[in-house]
């Protein structure tokens, strides 16, 4: 069996960033697995630019973000291996792996690092009823086949869910020669960002429904159009608001799904609201010397902050592997998201063990203009930071120092929790 | 001419076309789309029923118990998914003992095996998630699952390999009496043929009344099912039926052969023979119903949803056998649920039929057993090491949610009446039926087909027909 | 006078933003929650410009296609001037990021460049 002191899942984003940091920290037997034929993950077929803003201070597409690390990789010579998929990871950090040129192996790593990115929510985890035809396709594939292979998967379009993906294929969809007839959103409100609605719609005068659903589909071998209609508050279509749109595709950008089956297999536990796991602020999970970062812990709306995040991961499994953490599970406080609040990164902080920073994420459940996000340390409130507005599309954070928390060593729950003004 | 054609590749004309290949005939199936298994034999409960259902003496009760018990044997010669789990009707409250009793009954004069009543409390004790209230259930030991595409799909390879050719596409228009058969003109071209097996599913009344006066009718019968991810394929470990109604045997509660949960299905008479599509009202009965039977259904974990269309005959019955004014032309209708667990007992009783009328004499060169595509997890670890080595193509996994290698889907298109098409793929590997729907490796596969059949990604279909997945190229109408 | 109704996209607040305008020239920005809104409005009523992104056809590479962006800023009339100048253009592996892909499309003065690296198969 070979031996790694950090095997990282993964060769997206997060994966490459964890690698690079673990380097950087000082230790050298890291390998990169990754299932795909390349490295650099879902930002190959992101085209679009935008990425980049704060790693960068300037505007990249996807492809050039993701090429900065790979670059980094390969000057670190960091090890990795492509179409490589990632069977098994048992508890004692055993990975069995798969390729065409090793077949079936397995490696013992000190470390691991979960970074497996996301999927798309298919149209069967809607409900949403009709026929099958082709035609229907999730964003994200779409989106592969139109930049990666150059294939148009249809002419007149509808798109469901105002999600990022969503409003970046309504784009590159009609740029391509294809009709966008509108958008679609369950929700009252956009998940997407501001700019994306603008930039992406208003630009080309695709119309966005909010408040609305897809209720039927017709077609039997190729989608021939879907029935869109009106919702009330708890989503229910409303009878009488349907209107028939005539398309060849419907494309569902209708949220992410964290890919934890290796996770779950091997026995992290998970969070029912992030479907990712739990972790303490190394970004470790219940394992002992298995982290988490990037869209397998969260869905992240920016990837500057997957590669923050996964950064931090990286360095703290060099501490792991080196045995330099202090304590060991001492001290743990609870952080406890509340009053529209749906849950932090991490969920347990250990103070001895935390970097002097420690940047804590988090969403709310709706949107709320003119609001505080109040930080208390059990009883007390410590921070108090006015906001215009938040919404449950833009990931929020909140930094906590080591100096602030050893100024209460009794201190059992921080909480954080959206006030109104 | 043909001695016989066969109108339908479903689970029936796939049965009759294996057992008439055992015999010295010239024979042919018809099917109308570019597949076998894509009709009402691809979208049901999957279930391999005990028996206990269909009334005493009836040609279906003793079908379906027959087939029930040669199913596992077929299921070892021809290398598909088959587990007898057993299966549980529960009733809730002390009224409705006597219902299960009856049943209890029938299914003893139907000869099902090891029937026994439980108590409820017997029921919890093997199902822990069975609804709380459960008062009583009759357990059915033989009763099974099986993967319906798997069954399809084995028995018609098996036919194709022992002789019986397959017309995809091909769809029957009209039927003309000829001297000594028939004339079936389609689509494509006229056939001949001197007998033919009607196992056409919800159409088998057009065909029967294009021949006979004595006119039959087919109702198409809605069923509406949920399927869950393999996530929650524990939930229950047997079947699970609340008492069966008017229109069926009800909602049950399922585990698949592949370890999915299956919720399904509803019963809802309609007209339109291709009307597939699930419904709001539909899905939500199911929820509803399933709900009933079982507890804390993680309905979180639902992947996809679908609908079959069951081919109710007035009658409620089979109908097997030569028509009484059209000489030649056999019956294969009506062949609703316990169609899939009688389908081996069916498609003997086809071949035997025609043996008899036309005298036919067994091949010595029969293929009784057929290979499945190979599945690498079956193996130990030293010969999967030695496959891959052999053939890389089984280290490279395209499906990541199935775990389906290349080599799985290579095998898939060049074995005999091989995939053509994205369903065709995944209903012999199961590739893209996983929790993201083919969400991740559809660009694969096509990629894939494209290869192996020498055409172009542009030309590839979700299955067959005008069901392409992409339409042009990038820019082609700026 | 002219009236342009904007949303701002400088945070996720979205202001409807109004501006009045005559002769070409700005008179009055309302409807803006901060200084950022009127700089954005500003500039979006006079000069509104776009990075455009898409892909060409790559022949003898590892990959099919290859992303593109404009170098720059375009106006935002001429978006679909730029899509069209790339029309049936096939660049040749190898690619590096940063290679001119199409010289100052559309009369734009700005060049096309490829935003990832094909390698020669």
């Amino acid at each position: 069996m070979k031996n790694y002191d950090i095997v990282i899942i993964g060769g997206g984003p997060a994966g490459l960033a964890a690698a690079v940091s673990a380097k950087q920290n000082g230790i050298d037997r890291i390998l990169i697995l990754e299932r795909d034929r390349e490295l650099g993950g879902i930002l190959n077929q992101c085209i679009h630019n935008g990425f980049g803003l704060h790693t960068f201070q300037e505007e990249l597409t996807g492809p050039e973000y993701a090429q900065r690390f790979i670059d980094q990789v390969l000057d670190l010579g960091i090890e990795y291996r492509l179409n490589t998929m990632v069977m098994d990871i048992s508890h004692e950090k055993v990975v069995t792996a798969m390729n065409r040129e090793e077949g079936l192996f397995e490696i013992q790593a000190k470390a691991v690092i979960l970074s497996m990115g996301c999927r798309e929510r298919s149209r069967g985890a809607l409900n949403i009823p009709g026929y099958r035809p082709a035609g229907i396709f999730s964003a994200g594939t779409a989106q592969r086949l139109v930049n990666m292979e150059g294939l148009m998967p249809g002419r007149e379009i509808v798109i469901l869910g105002s999600g990022d993906i969503g409003l970046i294929m309504a784009r590159r969809m009609t740029l391509e020669g294809a009709k966008v007839k509108v958008v679609a959103e369950l929700m009252p409100y956009s998940g997407g960002l501001k700019r994306n609605i603008v930039q992406c719609l208003d630009d080309y005068g695709i119309p966005l429904k909010l408040s609305h659903t897809v209720v039927d589909i017709k077609g039997k071998e190729r989608l021939e159009g879907v029935t869109l209609a009106e919702v009330d508050q708890n989503g229910t279509p409303v009878p009488g608001t349907e209107e028939e749109y005539s398309c060849d595709t419907l494309l569902l950008s209708v949220g992410l799904i964290p890919e934890n089956e290796l996770s779950r297999g091997m026995g992290v536990e998970m969070s029912k609201v992030t479907s990712g796991p739990i972790v303490n602020e190394s970004l470790e999970t219940n394992i002992e010397g298995v982290f988490a970062c990037g869209n397998v812990l969260h869905v992240h709306d920016l990837v500057d902050f997957v590669s923050e995040e996964a950064a931090a991961a990286g360095k703290n499994a060099v501490s792991y592997v080196k045995g330099e953490r202090s304590g060991g599970r001492g001290r743990k406080i609870l952080m406890n998201p509340s009053g529209g609040v749906r849950y932090t990164v991490p969920s347990f902080i250990d103070p001895s063990r935390m970097e002097d920073q420690l940047t804590v994420r988090f969403r709310v459940g709706a949107v709320m203009k003119n609001c505080y996000v109040s930080v208390y340390f059990d009883e007390e409130r410590v921070i108090r930071r006015r906001r215009q507005i938040v919404a449950p599309g833009e990931m929020e954070e909140i930094r906590l120092t080591k100096a602030q928390l050893f100024e209460y060593p009794d201190l059992k729950t921080i909480t954080v929790k959206i006030e109104e003004a | 001419m043909y001695d016989v054609i066969i109108i339908g590749g479903g689970v029936s004309g796939a049965a009759a076309a294996r057992e008439l290949s055992r015999y010295q005939v010239r024979a042919c199936v018809l099917e109308k789309e570019e597949d076998i298994c894509c009709g009402t034999s691809k979208a049901n409960s999957a279930i391999v029923h005990a028996g206990y259902d269909a009334a005493p003496g009836s040609l279906m009760a003793r079908l379906n118990v027959k087939g029930n018990e040669m199913m596992e044997q077929l299921s070892k010669d021809l290398d598909f998914p088959f587990q007898r789990i057993g299966s549980l009707v529960i009733c809730l409250n002390e009224e409705d003992v006597p219902k299960l009793r009856e049943l209890y009954e029938k299914g003893q004069k139907n000869g099902v095996k090891g029937l026994r009543i439980l108590s409820g409390e017997e029921a919890k004790a093997m199902e822990p998630n069975l609804n709380d209230q459960v008062y009583a259930a009759l357990y059915a030991p033989t009763a099974g699952i099986v993967c319906p595409f798997g069954l399809n799909i084995a028995l018609a390879e098996n036919a194709y390999e022992n002789g019986i050719e397959f017309h995809f596409r091909t769809e029957v228009e009209d039927i003309v009496k000829i001297d000594g058969g028939y004339a079936l003109h389609t689509n494509k071209r006229t056939f001949r043929t001197r007998y033919i097996v009607n196992a056409a599913g919800v159409y088998a009344d057009r065909f029967h009344n294009m021949v006979s006066q004595k006119k039959i009718h087919i109702t198409p019968r809605k069923g509406e099912y949920c399927l869950l991810d393999k996530s929650a394929g524990q939930h229950v470990s047997r079947t699970i039926f609340s008492l069966p109604t008017k229109y069926g045997k009800g909602v049950l509660v399922t585990p698949t052969v592949h370890g999915n949960l299956l919720l399904g299905p509803t019963a809802n008479d309609i007209e339109n023979k291709d009307g597939t599509n699930t419904t709001r009202e539909g899905l939500d009965e199911v929820i509803k119903k399933a709900g009933q039977s079982v507890k804390d259904l993680p309905m979180r974990q639902v992947i996809t949803s679908f609908a079959g269309l069951r081919a109710h005959e007035d009658g409620s019955e089979f109908i097997i056998g030569e028509v009484e004014d059209a000489e030649g032309f056999i019956d294969c209708a009506g062949i609703e649920s316990p169609g899939l667990t009688s389908c081996p007992a069916v498609g003997e009783m086809v071949a035997q039929i025609l043996k008899e009328n036309m005298g036919l004499q067994e091949k010595e060169e029969f293929i009784s057993t057929r290979k499945g595509i190979l599945d690498p997890n079956s193996l130990s670890k030293e010969e999967h090491a030695e496959l891959i080595k052999r053939e890389p193509a089984y280290g490279n996994i395209i499906c990541r949610c199935e775990m389906i290698t290349e080599g799985e889907i290579l095998d898939a298109i060049h074995r005999p009446l091989g995939a053509k098409s994205l369903d065709g793929v995944k209903r012999r590997t199961r590739a893209g039926m996983g929790r993201c729907q083919s969400g991740f490796c559809s660009p694969r596969i096509m990629e894939i087909l494209a290869r192996e059949l020498g055409t172009s990604m542009s030309d590839i279909t979700k299955s067959g027909g005008d069901s392409r997945i992409v339409v042009g190229t990038n820019k082609d109408r700026l | 006078m002219d009236i342009r109704q904007l949303t701002c996209i400088s945070c996720p607040m979205g202001c409807p933003i109004t501006v009045e305008m005559e002769d070409g020239q700005i008179i009055n920005v309302t409807g803006n929650t901060c200084k950022r809104g009127e700089v954005y409005a500003r500039k979006e009523v006079t000069s509104p410009t776009r990075i455009v992104t898409s892909t060409v056809k790559v022949k003898g590479g590892t990959a099919d296609m290859v992303s593109v962006k404009t170098k720059e800023d375009i106006p935002k009339d001429k978006i679909f001037d730029c899509i069209r100048a790339l029309k049936g253009i096939e660049a040749e592996a190898p690619v590096q990021i940063g290679d001119v892909i199409l010289k100052d499309a559309a009369g734009t003065g700005v060049d096309i460049v490829a935003t990832r690296n094909v390698e020669r198969a």
